[in-house]
């Protein structure tokens, strides 16, 4: 079946292509719309992204292939990434990375066997002041300790695939229960 | 994460306030009183005046005096000028333009609304790091509801002055901080630095005439056009770099975090004092990197040499290198860059080696590939260390790194290569026994960055 995006998005699509005096200036939002939607940016998408914005596949396909954040397969139901940086490292980041390696059973750049985590290393997530930290999905985790990080990881693997739900008021209600 | 901040606050002042970030919090405690005061009532000129005499260095990184920048502007008839926010945070170490935008995106907004009216621009860009969304959602919010009260848009307090604002996500690139490649990153292009000139004043965005400006810089702007120009300078501590900045401490430190202080701070104070001292108290301070990873490593056992009295730290003379105050042209005095002003803090628990290897692999990570020297040196810089570490080095690998770092200086497109090298070079001037020690000794390092913090993590509290 042909990719499309939701109405909702869709709607979202449109007044991208507004606010930019050129069309191709749309294109980073626009995958990210697609990301969101699908998880990854496939070989479809690309297509249809590339007809939409006048661009060559391989124009957009260079693209998402620079840009550490797209995917271009399919990754698990909430991605992982842990920031590995000088601050961080040096607060602990790699027993944050052992950690989380024990407990979904699989190493930094994989996904667990039951497709629902996958675990990626970062470099520097800006958040050198609050290190060892993780970045899941949308949503930063700050200050860890083995315990809190096994706390947030039950509720991540509680709610939905990612891209089922808005980030938005989760994200707001846990920041101001820490604020 | 602690925000004590020493008077004055200017950035930070309504951090501390219960949704600081919304609309009618932001606005009760001063917000957009001075967009309202000076769009459309004092000429754009004067405004640029302001800041010119501020002194206000760029905050993100080059230190590049913000009302000199704004005057290479020179628009044909015809061109639109653009003013572009640099928020693509991603210098390792350095994470203070987020609390911005978490906590004050009005202010943000303010200084845009100024900002493209002091340079005439009715389109402002602001970049931000696709990894920050949290940032970027309180941001968007703030924008709407500056816009559903006529501050952003056809008439911003009434005046016939239009101003537009757009959210631009990066998707994870260092190199989009690099303004040109910045630029192609929000023209829809792989993130590739441009060859320079044409400057973007002259070509930015959509080959129009742009103003590209770190984040913190924009927001600084409310504050410093409310309290006037030479208000504003005199607030720096040293001559040259004026008003408060955002500085941030982490690594090794007690109190981790961002705060506000004058410019000029020297680092014995950021770590110290605001800092709280080393984690460990039972460790020594070994190292601090500045200003964020491309920033020369200092040691605070090094003495300034500078007995000339012409010469620019003379008053430093024999004093510690982390005596010094944070500032621009200090900095570069010292062989070394203010960057970003967000120290990295190293007790003696670890290998500096180590910490060398974890910075490249950074570089390595973040090259963009365009320019051979850069692609291939950060690559090999890598490998030698990674051989050092690994026991397997050579006696001759030390200066290898030192001439591999010496190829890439000066021979690329952007600055990515020498803020690579530089830092490499630095951390072998600095530690080169070290170094030799680390090849002398023949066996793996021991690779644990973490023995100051890892009981913490196990079973401790944050």
């Amino acid at each position: 079946m042909a990719f499309a995006l939701t109405p909702e998005r869709e709607k979202q699509a449109v007044a991208l292509l507004e606010r930019y005096p050129e069309k191709r200036a749309a294109l980073l939002p626009l995958l990210w719309l697609c990301q969101r939607q699908h998880g990854y940016i496939s070989e479809e998408i690309v297509a249809w992204v590339a007809e939409r914005l006048e661009l060559s596949t391989a124009e957009v396909k260079g693209v998402v292939t620079f840009y550490t954040m797209f995917f271009d397969h399919p990754v698990g139901e909430h991605v992982i990434w842990v920031c590995r940086t000088l601050a961080c490292e040096l607060r602990g980041a790699k027993a944050v990375q052992e950690h989380l390696e024990k407990r979904l059973g699989c190493k930094a750049g994989e996904t667990s066997a039951d497709g629902r985590f996958t675990l990626l290393k970062a470099e520097c997530l800006a958040s050198c002041g609050t290190a060892p930290m993780v970045q899941i999905d949308d949503l930063y985790y700050e200050n860890l300790t083995a315990e809190k990080l096994d706390r947030i990881l039950d509720e991540v693997a509680a709610s939905g695939p990612f891209y089922d739900r808005e980030a938005r008021e989760r994200f707001e209600a846990d920041r101001r229960g820490e604020g | 994460m602690g925000f004590s901040t020493p008077s004055p606050k200017i950035l930070t002042s309504r951090y501390h306030l219960e949704d600081s970030f919304t609309l009618p919090v932001a606005m009760k405690a001063g917000a957009y009183a001075v967009a309202r005061e000076v769009i459309g009532k004092k000429s754009p000129e004067s405004i640029r005046d302001e800041v010119k005499k501020g002194n206000l260095r760029g905050r993100g990184g080059a230190g590049f005096p913000a009302g000199v920048k704004w005057g290479f502007l020179n628009p044909r008839p015809g061109q639109q000028v653009y003013l572009v926010v640099n928020g693509d945070e991603s210098e390792p170490g350095t994470f203070k333009d987020r609390t911005i935008l978490e906590r004050d995106p009005h202010r943000l907004v303010e200084g845009i609304l100024i900002s493209c009216y002091a340079i005439g621009a009715h389109k402002a860009f602001v970049y931000i790091r696709g990894e920050l969304r949290f940032g970027q959602l309180r941001l968007e919010k703030a924008i709407e509801e500056a816009r559903a009260r006529g501050f952003v848009g056809p008439r911003p307090f009434g005046v016939d002055y239009p101003i537009d604002i757009v959210v631009h996500s990066g998707a994870g690139a260092y190199i989009c901080g690099e303004e040109t490649a910045l630029l192609n990153s929000l023209e829809g292009r792989r993130g590739e630095p441009r060859i320079k000139p044409p400057f973007p004043a002259v070509e930015g965005a959509f080959r129009q005439p742009t103003i590209v400006n770190n984040l913190e810089t924009i927001a600084t702007i409310p504050g410093l056009v409310e309290m006037g120009g030479e208000a504003f300078a005199a607030l720096g501590l040293v001559p040259g770099d004026g008003g408060t900045r955002l500085y941030g401490v982490s690594g090794h430190v007690a109190r981790p975090g961002v705060y506000e202080a004058p410019a000029g701070l020297p680092l014995r104070e950021l770590i110290y004092e605001l800092g709280g001292g080393l984690l460990d108290a039972n460790r020594q301070l070994k190292a601090v990197i500045p200003g964020g990873s491309s920033t020369p490593v200092l040691r605070p056992d090094r003495l300034v040499k500078a007995s000339d009295p012409q010469h620019p730290l003379h008053a430093w003379d024999g004093k510690s290198e982390i005596d010094v105050p944070m500032a621009v042209d200090l900095f570069r005095a010292l062989g070394t860059m203010l960057g970003t002003c967000c120290a990295t803090v190293i007790d003696d628990s670890v290998n500096m080696v180590e910490v060398t290897r974890n910075l490249m692999r950074f570089y390595r990570h973040e090259s963009c590939g365009q320019c051979t020297p850069c692609r291939e040196g950060t690559g090999w810089l890598v490998d030698v260390l990674d051989q050092i570490a690994e026991g397997r080095g050579k006696p001759s690998d030390v200066d290898l790194l030192v001439e591999i770092a010496n190829n890439m200086m000066g021979n690329t497109i952007c600055a990515f290569a020498d803020g690579t090298a530089m830092p490499l070079l630095g951390m072998v001037r600095q530690f080169e026994e070290e170094f030799r020690a680390a090849v002398a000794a023949g066996r793996p390092l021991d690779v644990r960055h973490d023995t100051t913090t890892r009981a913490a993590f196990q079973g401790g509290n944050r």
